[in-house]
């Protein structure tokens, strides 16, 4: 009787021993089938941007891309994508005109000449700016930014490059601030102290000392912020209208690449037309554009890191 | 002393006072380069003060814009009732319950797949090349611009899974796109988790997966859900994606499954604000529209805020 006694006990215990075992080995494949849904969303980004993006450079040739004219829904269409590449250039150097100066001077202040308190209460009301749809800030060039530089320029249309590249440029200004402003407190206290002991001003610390030491992440947050302006839609879309024209007048209506993908896909993009191929050509093109700037800003701040 | 009293000669007690008079001068230029460099001092901080103080007009200004705008339009009935083409008449019920419908997908599939990432990540995975990897791929993710997020949901949920532009398609395109916040938010929570608790843990004889489920989780939580919340924030101002999935503009009937189309808060502002061109009153719409979007935001924000500072556990 004892024995069999025993032998139940001992089936119980075996039995949540091996539950146990199976959810233990369960649990880590689970995991890992679930993260590996992001390097899945990765593959199927580039699968889905090559795949018709070669149908579209295979319809209409590669050396379409480097034609001026872009007329996608004419009878005699033409796909010049060098337009897009343009617009999208102009209204991010636009953009990085307002946010580098202000952005970096904004965290040179912060870091260097606020008290706490200033510092403390500043700092969040920029995360607010930053926190802020891009919608709103389509909202706001259009409606406000864009009447108030036509009464200072007369001759600018009511869609052009200059409104949305100044709004795109104050939304960025925390990404730069705040970055920069990181890449400077990560300066050693000592080396500041130390300039401050030999008499130096705050200002000949912040130029002599403190710029030259976080440099690289000062420059990686420059690339960032142009990587960012890069790929921002909707104040463009809205502010800067759709016109296709190939022009470097920046009072006049231009088209990035990522207001042409909204546009065409929000209009009558039939699938499988070539029309529909180029929104993945574009798509692609963009994607290789941040990718570039991202590398570049990892590069920097690897290769220049000053190790103390 | 008095040997060297001595030994100085008329010629080069001349020399001295040449000397004392050169310190003198250059006492007295140190004094004025001083005030200069004090002064360039003083000249840049309030300088650079300045490019804080116009980011924070300029928010000022944004702000009383949409609020101006929108007084005399944001009232029970704008948010009660039904799009309508006239802009006496629109309201946005129908609009803000899409918004929920697709936070309704959003906020299970990326804390499921979020979550889980990051517990692989920092306690399961091996540290090598796979965890490396999937680290790259997920802040390289992160960079990608939202309106390729928009394609991909496209060609993928759209046309090859034929949802068309459903609020399940819509609601899984932006789960993907705000993927990397909550994943590396809640990395940053397991992480700060002590590991003398785990350790613990393992001494009182539990296993690898009681350990996750009774000490890390229940730890990590308010961190987790504050990236959780803040990734929320994201996917509900997020417009892009959804257009190119092909919103429509006007839509009559409000949304009572995930199969149904649908449209959001920031889709309405924008057609709107590109409609003001025919009728003027729709930039009233959009700006109140936008600040029931801001409202949401900011109580979303604070919630975020209330539960890192309440319920977060320090070591």
């Amino acid at each position: 009787m004892s024995d069999r006694e025993i032998d139940v006990r001992e089936i119980i215990q075996n039995n949540i021993r091996n539950k146990k075992d199976i959810v233990n080995k369960i649990m880590p494949v689970f995991f890992f089938v679930m993260a590996s849904v992001s390097v899945l969303t990765t593959v199927g980004i580039i699968v889905t941007l090559v795949v018709d993006a070669y149908k579209f450079f295979s319809a209409v040739g590669i050396s379409e891309i480097f034609s001026t004219r872009l007329a996608p829904l004419r009878a005699d269409p033409s796909f010049g994508i060098l337009p897009l590449i343009n617009g999208t250039i102009i209204i991010t150097a636009i953009a990085m005109l307002v946010a580098i100066p202000l952005g970096l001077t904004a965290a040179l202040y912060l870091s260097q000449f606020a008290s706490q308190r200033v510092r403390k209460t500043v700092k969040p009301i920029l995360e607010v700016l930053a926190g802020i749809p891009t919608i709103v800030y389509g909202f706001f060039a259009y409606t406000f930014v864009t009447p108030l530089l036509m009464s200072l320029i007369p001759a600018l249309e009511s869609k052009n490059a200059l409104s949305p590249g100044i709004v795109m440029g104050i939304m960025i200004i925390p990404l730069v601030a705040s970055l920069s402003e990181d890449a400077m407190n990560a300066v050693p206290e000592i080396l500041k102290e130390g300039s401050l002991a030999l008499g130096s001003t705050k200002l000949e610390v912040a130029f002599k000392v403190v710029i030259p030491s976080a440099i690289s992440g000062i420059i990686a947050s420059f690339v960032l912020a142009i990587s960012r302006a890069i790929g921002e839609t909707m104040i463009v879309t809205i502010a800067s209208g759709s016109s296709k024209a190939f022009t470097f007048d920046i009072t006049k209506s231009m088209q990035t690449m990522t207001s042409y993908i909204v546009e065409f896909t929000s209009g009558d993009a039939g699938s499988g037309t070539t029309g529909y191929y180029s929104l993945y050509a574009v798509g692609l093109i963009l994607l290789l554009f941040t990718l570039v700037m991202n590398l570049i800003a990892q590069y920097i701040s690897r290769k220049y890191r000053e190790e103390y | 002393m008095n040997y060297q009293m001595e030994s100085i000669k008329p010629k080069e007690v001349a020399h001295m006072k040449v000397k004392e008079k050169n310190k003198m001068l250059k006492i007295e230029t140190d004094k004025k380069r001083l005030k200069k460099r004090l002064f360039l001092n003083q000249l840049f901080k309030n300088l650079f003060s300045l490019s804080v103080i116009f980011a924070l007009v300029v928010l000022g200004i944004l702000f009383y814009r949409i609020i101006a705008d929108s007084i005399g339009w944001l009232n029970i009935k704008f948010i009660t009732g039904n799009l309508s083409i006239f802009p006496e008449k629109a309201g946005i019920y129908g609009v803000i319950i899409g918004s929920v419908w697709l936070m309704s997908i959003v906020v299970p599939v990326t804390m499921i797949l979020g979550v889980s990432t990051a517990i692989y990540l920092e306690e399961y995975a091996h540290k090598g090349n796979i965890q490396m990897f999937i680290k790259v791929n997920i802040s390289n993710l992160a960079s990608v611009p939202s309106v390729i997020f928009g394609l991909l949901g496209l060609a993928v949920f759209s046309r090859l899974f034929n949802l068309g532009s459903s609020i399940l398609a819509g609601g899984l395109t932006m789960s993907l796109l705000v993927l990397p916040i909550v994943v590396v938010s809640s990395q940053e929570a397991i992480k700060a988790v002590p590991s003398y608790l785990r350790e613990a843990s393992y001494a009182m004889g539990a296993d690898k997966w009681t350990t996750v489920r009774r000490v890390v989780l229940p730890v990590a939580l308010p961190g987790i859900l504050t990236g959780a919340i803040l990734s929320l924030s994201r996917a509900i101002g997020e417009t892009a994606p959804l257009v190119v999935l092909g919103i429509p503009a006007l839509l009559l009937r409000v949304p009572s499954s995930v199969m149904d189309n649908f449209t959001a808060l920031p889709i309405q502002i924008y057609y709107w604000t590109l409609d003001t061109v025919l009728t003027a009153e729709y930039a009233n719409l959009a700006a109140a529209t936008i600040v029931v979007l801001l409202l949401i935001l900011f109580i979303m924000n604070s919630v975020a805020i209330v539960i890192r500072n309440k319920f977060e556990v320090k070591f």
